[in-house]
């Protein structure tokens, strides 16, 4: 332990510990903008600045060491006054056009102005020159930008896909991708996690919300909205709510009152897709092992950054992931067929709308891949912050509204379902199904969490023993399955260089692109920390234990779904709106040509 | 040859000095860069192949040297051991001094030195005000030798040191003569090198870096690019002994891209000193080894902040990252790195060959040694002086440099680059060191003197 004063408290910290921990950790808040706990600290905003005795100059907590005796002050007039300099100099190249930015009262910038009692922008001068580039997904307007260079760390070292760098030097640094070039030219896989960290409104997701208010103001056009599990356990967060607060009825019941026709539930999708990719696993399994050949390690594909990452870095790989949709995307399939059908409505006057934690999707549903009868599956995605927006714009109580329900027959899903939102739930939900089709019994794990896949680390692993398998599947007796799962890019990375080397020893991989799978997302609240995944995470896991129907293959409407549409999984139907191709680009897109 | 010990090195000294020593005259011709833009290349030529035509090839050594200083009155030429020096030379000038000065015997007097102020021409360099009041240490060779020859280096005790250090001495007692010197360093901030050091000797790591940073970007100012020009090994050697000190093993000199001539005699260099073993394993019959690689910047000023340094050497964006950790305790690839100046360097072989008392005879109290200054703007004698510490600004600027042309008034000298400020008329007593040039609003900078005359708005010049 090193003993020092901060702020005349006599305070001890671990050797190592920062100036700005160990104040934080006595009752001290030094105020820091561009600091992120855990990810991200360069000393590039100085607004942590305190008195170090001894030292000349003033020190930067969040990048300084404490030191034994070290005396720091960090509330002197000569700290306060370099402080709000500091932030006005900063200020001084900013729009200040706040009434019309998205991060309006949700804006660490703002907030920091105000806690440091700045009332007016004294200095005004050249602005950098800024340059708004919208993507399909992410919309970046780098006139906002105060080169924190969060995103920065999170695309190079969290994500480490590299698209975003500093671009030029001194007053005209621009963060972007290298030459300028828009996003949507480069190998950026939407993944959105610089949205989450982005302390003002220079990055944020590419808006939806005037689209959605004008579909649900058509009187000609039906309205369908879905809702991903990872929704119900952060939502509640944008309304102040504490985080893991489970919020399923508040949100069905919003979504009603906002005018949606259908609340459905991309939950029920889930258990389609554990259905389907249930089966492709099987059958790879069978060929692999019968001597016929195919691809394994099969690779989920529910996360469309991790798709896209794929698709630019390891485009020979693709055979690797299952044909299987995401989820959203067949149940907006299944809305303009099936549902269609079933009401007998023109599915062109469908507008399928879905709530996602996530950024990629919204590019997802451009993919010409997406569309069944030359109609899209999704006509738009709204981030769980964007549909927070909404219901405050609608002037709806979110708190207090009453439980609402989901509607049938696309409404109803297991707990298997819910862990589609954290890692190494789509894996879980899985081979639930899986293990209990191949030996009828149940998946031999306490409360039917496979516990060493669970939980936040980068790649987590088990190994599986098939015994007695039924019948059908005496081949697999004595199999041990192997699987990995994995959050976060940077942990993709690994598994894949494997598999790219042909030393990848499993059978079945989850890839989720977010730290922390979906609940995580890029699209989801502000701010999301790894204590607050930690809690979105134990939500969803309460969600799928409330569950009476726990297995994706029990619920009663998926039943229902195949023999009244489908037939049977991988079939015809099936292929035809459920699945889906991969398309190569190469990390600088060569081979879209 | 490899080279295994101190013997070694006595005899290849030997046999160069008695090689010269054959010669009945050593014409030097400046190779510096202002001499090389003034054409001195054919000056050369000329003088070449004006000897030829006497058939005296064989008789005279004409030696391309580094820098001598003088810039202004480029091309110059020393003809030893007579000790002349003839200054603005033209081929056609080289021809007529051939034939009074090695022909005739008689000094050609009209082409060398004048002094304006008092009127007469001064033909030995020793007497010309200019060089007299210098104390060269880091650019003892410059001007001096042949900056493409290592038997001429090793002629003026060169890797001397290299041999002293690491036969007979050990880490730690190479750590203390430095400290001992009181050597501070020359890059402008002054940390004291032997402090420095000792910190990078006590890191602990199964790998440590000696970096030279030879990204020399303040305005004006160009010592140690002279310095890697007219004596490249003196660096080498300096980073030698810097590796052998802190338990590095590998070595990088960053140089800008900007200074071609001087990447290319460095390289020249470092081939050579790889050819004779003073580069790689076992130098002097010892387990040190120490290898050298140059990285070429890219043009960013930034770049020569030894944060950034490390980044552009690493492959990355040069941009500076917060200190601590300081780069003893992580630099380059995350590893303890000690980086010094070029200048710095240079003053290395001499206080380890000659030790620290000799060195520290020169300069002031806190300020130890000497400091290389480019003289530019309007100064008489533009070019690149050697002092010791503690001289005054006016004594350099006056004595040493001649004062403002055209007889115009001094207005202010800006020292130190963009970081430093400008020095005007009241403060040109004030004694150059560390200490007494910060107390005044400039820095001692890395050695750029810009003087200003009474012509210059100072207005313009902020």
């Amino acid at each position: 332990m090193v003993n020092l004063t901060i702020n005349g408290k006599k305070v001890s910290a671990l050797e190592g510990t920062t100036i700005l921990d160990a104040a934080k950790q006595n009752g001290i808040n030094i105020p820091n903008l561009c600091y992120l706990e855990g990810i991200h600290k360069i000393g590039a905003c100085r607004l942590c600045v305190g008195e170090v005795e001894g030292a000349k100059n003033l020190q930067p907590a969040c990048m300084v060491a404490v030191r034994e005796g070290m005396v720091v002050k960090t509330n002197t007039n000569k700290v306060r006054q370099a402080r709000k300099i500091l932030y006005e100099l900063i200020l001084s190249d900013h729009p200040q056009d706040c009434l019309n930015c998205q991060r309006n009262q949700n804006c660490e910038l703002q907030a920091m102005g105000h806690r440091l009692g700045v009332k007016e922008a004294r200095f005004s001068g050249e602005h950098s020159a800024g340059g708004l580039d919208i993507s399909p997904s992410i919309t970046r307007d780098m006139s906002k930008c105060i080169l924190c260079r969060r995103c920065l760390t999170v695309c190079n070292e969290i994500q480490q896909v590299g698209v975003l760098s500093a671009q030029r030097r001194g007053f005209k640094t621009v963060i972007g991708p290298a030459m300028s070039l828009p996003l949507n030219t480069v190998s950026c896989t939407y993944c959105g996690q610089c949205t989450l960290v982005c302390p003002v409104g220079a990055l944020n997701e590419t808006d939806a919300i005037q689209d959605v208010w004008q579909a649900l103001n058509d009187p000609n056009k039906r309205t369908i909205v879905q809702t991903a599990p990872a929704i119900r356990a952060a939502i509640g967060e944008e309304f102040g709510l504490e985080p893991g607060t489970l919020v399923t009825g508040k949100l069905v019941t919003a979504l009603r009152e906002l005018g949606f026709d259908e609340v459905f539930d991309t939950n029920f999708a889930a258990d389609l897709t554990i259905i389907e990719e249930g089966t492709e696993l099987l059958t790879r399994l069978t060929k692999a092992l019968t001597g016929e050949g195919a691809t394994l390690p099969m690779i989920t594909s529910c996360s469309p950054g991790w798709i896209k990452y794929v698709e630019h870095f390891y485009p020979q790989e693709l055979d690797h992931l299952s044909t299987c949709k995401s989820p959203h995307t067949m149940l907006g399939a299944l809305a303009k067929s099936y549902y269609a059908q079933k009401i007998s409505f023109d599915p062109r006057n469908m507008y399928v709308v879905s709530v996602m934690p996530c950024t990629a999707k919204k590019f997802e549903i451009s993919r010409p891949e997406m569309q069944n009868d030359n109609l899209p599956n999704v006509d738009a995605v709204l981030t769980t912050r964007e549909l927070a927006r909404m219901i405050k714009e609608a002037g709806i109580d979110f708190c207090n509204l009453e439980d609402g329900k989901f509607d049938n027959p696309l409404g109803l899903s297991s707990g298997a379902a819910d862990i589609f939102g954290v890692t190494g739930g789509v894996m879980e939900a899985a081979l639930r199904t899986v293990y209990e089709t191949v030996t009828g019994r149940e998946l031999p794990f306490a409360n039917l969490h496979i516990t060493p896949i669970k939980g936040l680390e980068q790649i987590k692993t088990a190994e599986i023993l098939i015994e007695n398998p039924l019948e059908d599947y005496k081949f697999l007796d004595g199999i041990t399955i192997k699987i990995a799962v994995t959050n976060g890019l940077a942990g993709a990375k690994i598994l894949l260089d494997q598999v790219a080397k042909g030393e990848s020893p499993y059978h079945f991989i989850e890839v989720m692109a977010c730290p922390g799978g979906c609940i995580g997302g890029g699209g989801q609240p502000r701010p999301t920390s790894y204590e607050i995944r930690q809690k979105r995470m134990n939500a969803i896991y309460k969600e799928d234990e409330g569950k009476i129907l726990r297995k994706s293959h029990e619920n009663e409407y998926i039943k229902q779904l195949y023999a009244e549409y489908l037939k049977e999984p991988n079939g015809h139907k099936s292929h035809e709106l459920l699945h889906t191709h991969y398309t190569p680009r190469g990390k600088y897109n060569e081979l879209m040509r | 040859m490899r080279i295994k010990n101190l013997e070694d090195l006595v005899k290849i000294k030997e046999e160069y000095n008695s090689k010269m020593a054959e010669y009945n005259y050593q014409i030097l011709v400046c190779g510096g860069g202002g001499c090389v833009s003034s054409k001195c290349g054919e000056v050369k030529e000329a003088l070449d192949r004006c000897l030829k035509g006497y058939g005296l090839s064989e008789k005279i050594s004409v030696i391309t040297t580094g820098c001598m200083g003088i810039c202004a009155l480029g091309p110059v030429v020393l003809i030893k051991p007579d000790e002349t020096f003839y200054t603005k030379v033209t081929p056609e000038k080289i021809a007529e001094i051939v034939k009074s000065h090695i022909i005739n015997g008689t000094i050609l007097e009209k082409y060398t030195y004048y002094d304006k102020a008092r009127q007469l021409y001064i033909p030995n360099i020793n007497d010309i005000p200019f060089f007299k009041d210098q104390v060269k240490i880091a650019l003892r060779n410059c001007g001096q030798i042949d900056y493409s020859s290592i038997e001429a280096y090793i002629a003026k005790d060169g890797y001397f040191a290299a041999a002293k250090a690491l036969s007979k001495m050990s880490r730690q007692q190479v750590v203390e003569e430095i400290k001992k010197s009181g050597l501070r360093g020359r890059g402008g901030a002054g940390f004291p090198t032997g402090i420095k050091w000792e910190a990078g000797l006590k890191a602990i790591s199964d790998q440590k870096y000696f970096v030279c940073n030879a990204d020399e970007g303040d305005p004006g100012a160009f010592m140690d690019r002279s310095i890697l020009e007219g004596d490249p090994h003196s660096v080498i050697e300096g980073m030698i002994l810097g590796g052998y000190a802190v338990g590095a093993n590998i070595g990088y000199i960053y140089v800008r891209a900007e200074y071609p001539i001087a990447v290319e005699r460095l390289s020249t260099a470092i081939e050579e000193a790889r050819r004779y073993g003073l580069l790689g394993k076992n130098l002097f019959s010892t387990d040190f080894e120490f290898e050298l690689e140059i990285r070429i910047g890219a043009g960013a000023f930034v770049c020569g902040e030894e944060t950034s340094l490390m980044a552009s050497i690493e492959g990355r964006r040069g941009e500076p990252r917060q200190k601590p950790p300081f780069p003893f305790e992580r630099g380059l690839f995350g590893k303890p790195t000690i980086i010094n100046n070029v200048e710095t360097l240079a003053n290395i072989p001499p206080i380890i060959h000659k030790g620290a008392h000799w060195f520290s005879q020169f300069g002031t109290e806190r300020s130890k040694g000497t400091k290389v200054f480019a003289l530019a703007g309007n100064v008489v004698n533009t070019g690149l002086v050697e002092v010791p510490m503690g001289i005054s600004l006016g004594d350099i600027l006056f004595k040493i440099g001649d004062g403002i042309p055209q007889g115009k008034a001094f207005k202010a000298a800006q020292a130190g680059g963009p970081s430093g400020g400008c020095i005007t008329k009241e403060f040109l007593n004030t004694p150059v060191d560390y200490e007494n040039i910060s107390k005044i609003g400039a820095i001692m900078g890395s050695g750029g003197l810009i003087v200003m005359n009474e012509d210059t708005c100072m207005v313009d010049t902020a």
